[in-house]
């Protein structure tokens, strides 16, 4: 059975991805059209109507967002496209920007119409040249067409786009460190408030949406948002892209509607794993999302579903891992990213890392101590709750599910003498007396 | 040798001395580089004109990991060491590119033309395990592969 559908990947392969002509000879710019006609109002009411939440990980519904900017009295309001797609295992928006560019400039166009504002701006990591020259001649095309400038498509409105470059920091996928980036500073998280809705690029109110949101928009205004709601659950309507790599047969980017399950995913569409060996464990939205075991493979993938075992969906990419490997092994390469990437602005982030990282070193050679390992928990704690931005925030998430789920691959390195059911940190917290209920994966929302 | 001075003269004007185009310039001027790098020179002159102070410049061209500050070869390697890559076992084509270089991870072999270095994750986990030389992905990395790669390349500096 087939389980991938295309809605926001219906125009793949029917053009080149800069043919602007070919886009609108398939139906491109219907959506912006639909705007003109309707007003913004109408696309705010469709948005809600679809509930279609923020695709760069945080899931923060996308009507809200983009009412708040429409609502915000100010001089100049900025549209802002991230495409510094850094989270490894993610590569959805690289495959947008390459295969369909164009529905992601429409979507920038119907929000800066939406809100009330004439310029944007589309960051695009410094990892993908090739993108960032085609989106170039892309915005260029859309230029001489007649779709950007003072007058979008022969009306009042004006509306144009810049292409900024990032320059290989992760951190930059968090809204203000990109803005400190696109301003020539380093790359490091505002304090907030203000939040960049109300005082961003260049001090100016900047709305910020991920590749693929302004994607959906465009697909969802030119299909309807009936169309959207046909696929998917009643909670979580639509479709979502999923990236799917690690030792799998198939991998590559694909799109779902929101309810298949894990298994569907990995098994149906991917083809299984790449060799005889079996499933162990699979890493949901990237190297900041927790690691899972097999028990997970009969969710469905719907927000509701995962969000009952905390986990979020975060940018759709699944990272499937086979017999052959160890999650401590597995878990030393999510560690190793953090510490290089941690921009070292706050202390639990920069400093935290490092020493989670130090404690997995000790505890893949077997050479922990029992309090180390309860250290580690202590410090993923701290960096969950007092860590300024996203990244610190979610750094310690994988170590605290491996902790969790594979007290095996924790015990056989440790060779802990084992009298206990359950997992080993319970056990430990139990004789400590700590409040468990105190301490739970939870999910923290940030801007990605 | 390129007359730096006039080419960052240039660039500027290019964009239009748009303070907020500082990473793009200091990656057009390592890119037009012989050895991949923003040297000293090019950071205090590109501070005089752009008037962005030298501090702020020297902080940004250390902070993001695309931009060297080190001379470097004319082909940089990058082999991507993040998740997804450590899962298909990138070490079988750090191996093989250390023995093919006959340099280890992070230098520069004798004649200067190629760097290897490990990298973050740059998103071709679907064809992992994957390096990157300048604008192109090379992805699904075998001994072969790797191989004809580099024996491409270097045939590319013969002609």
């Amino acid at each position: 059975m087939n389980k991938t559908v295309s809605f926001v990947t219906d125009n793949f392969n029917k053009y080149d991805g800069l043919n602007i002509k070919k886009y609108i000879e398939i139906g491109g710019f219907s959506g912006l059209k639909k705007l003109i006609e309707k007003g913004p109002d109408f696309v705010i009411s469709e948005l809600k109507e679809t509930g279609l939440r923020g695709r760069g990980g945080a899931a923060y519904p996308t009507w809200k967002k983009w009412d708040m900017g429409k609502k915000r009295i100010a001089k100049d309001k900025y549209i802002l496209c991230n495409a510094d797609e850094g989270e490894p295992g993610t590569f959805k928006d690289r495959e947008l920007l390459d295969k369909d560019p164009y529905s992601v400039l429409e979507g920038m166009i119907i929000a800066g119409i939406t809100i009330g504002s004439v310029k944007g701006y589309i960051y695009i990591r410094e990892e993908y040249p090739n993108i960032q020259d085609k989106v170039a001649k892309c915005i260029e095309n859309a230029r001489n067409e007649g779709v950007l400038g003072e007058s979008v498509l022969g009306t009042d409105y004006s509306f144009d786009i810049e292409l900024y470059t990032g320059a290989g920091a992760y951190i930059c996928g968090e809204g203000s460190a990109l803005i400190e980036s696109m301003e020539g500073k380093s790359g490091r998280p505002r304090n907030k408030p203000p939040r960049i809705g109300t005082k961003g690029f260049m001090q100016v109110p900047t709305m910020v949406n991920n590749v693929e949101t302004f994607s959906y928009v465009t697909a969802i205004l030119r299909y309807g948002s009936e169309e959207y709601a046909n696929y998917g659950t009643s909670e979580s309507k639509g479709t979502k892209l999923i990236s799917l790599s690690g030792n799998i047969k198939n991998p590559g980017m694909y799109e779902v509607p929101f309810g298949v399950t894990f298994y569907d995913v990995i098994y149906t569409i991917g083809g299984g794993m790449k060799s005889d060996s079996p499933f162990k464990f699979l890493q949901l939205g990237g190297v900041s999302g927790p690691i899972m075991q097999k028990y997970i493979l009969n969710t469905p993938i719907t927000y509701e579903n995962t969000s009952a075992y905390g986990l979020p969906i975060g940018s759709g990419a699944i990272t499937v891992g086979d017999e052959t490997n160890n999650v401590v092994e597995f878990l030393l390469g999510v560690q190793k990213f953090f510490v290089h990437e941690s921009c070292g602005k706050c202390t639990p982030c920069r400093e935290g890392n490092i020493q989670l990282k130090q404690l997995l070193l000790k505890l893949n050679d077997g050479t922990i101590t029992e309090e180390e390992v309860i250290r580690i928990e202590r410090i993923s704690n701290t960096m969950k709750i007092a860590s300024l931005c996203g990244l610190g925030q979610t750094a310690p998430t994988a170590i605290l599910s491996v902790i969790r789920y594979f007290t095996n691959d924790v015990y056989k390195k440790v060779g802990f003498h084992v009298d206990f059911d359950g997992d080993l940190v319970k056990h430990y917290l139990e004789n400590m007396k700590i409040d468990m209920s105190q301490i739970k994966l939870k999910y923290t929302e940030f801007e990605y | 040798m390129k007359n730096n001075n006039k080419y960052i003269d240039e660039l500027i004007q290019k964009h239009n001395f748009d303070k907020t185009k500082l990473l793009k310039i200091l990656l057009e001027i390592q890119e037009n580089s012989e050895q991949n790098y923003v040297s000293k020179e090019d950071i205090i002159n590109l501070s005089e004109k752009l008037k962005v102070p030298l501090s702020q410049i020297h902080e940004v061209t250390t902070f993001f990991s695309a931009i060297n500050t080190e001379p470097k070869g004319k082909y940089i390697i990058q082999l991507c060491d993040s998740t997804v890559c450590r899962l298909s076992k990138n070490y079988i084509a750090k191996d093989e590119l250390e023995k093919e270089l006959n340099i280890e991870m992070g230098g520069t072999t004798k004649d200067n033309l190629f760097t290897l270095e490990y990298v973050a994750c740059f998103g071709a986990c679907d064809r992992a395990p994957a390096m990157r030389i300048g604008k192109k992905v090379y992805g699904n990395l075998d001994k072969e592969k790797i191989s004809k790669i580099i024996n491409e390349l270097r045939g590319d500096l013969n002609e």
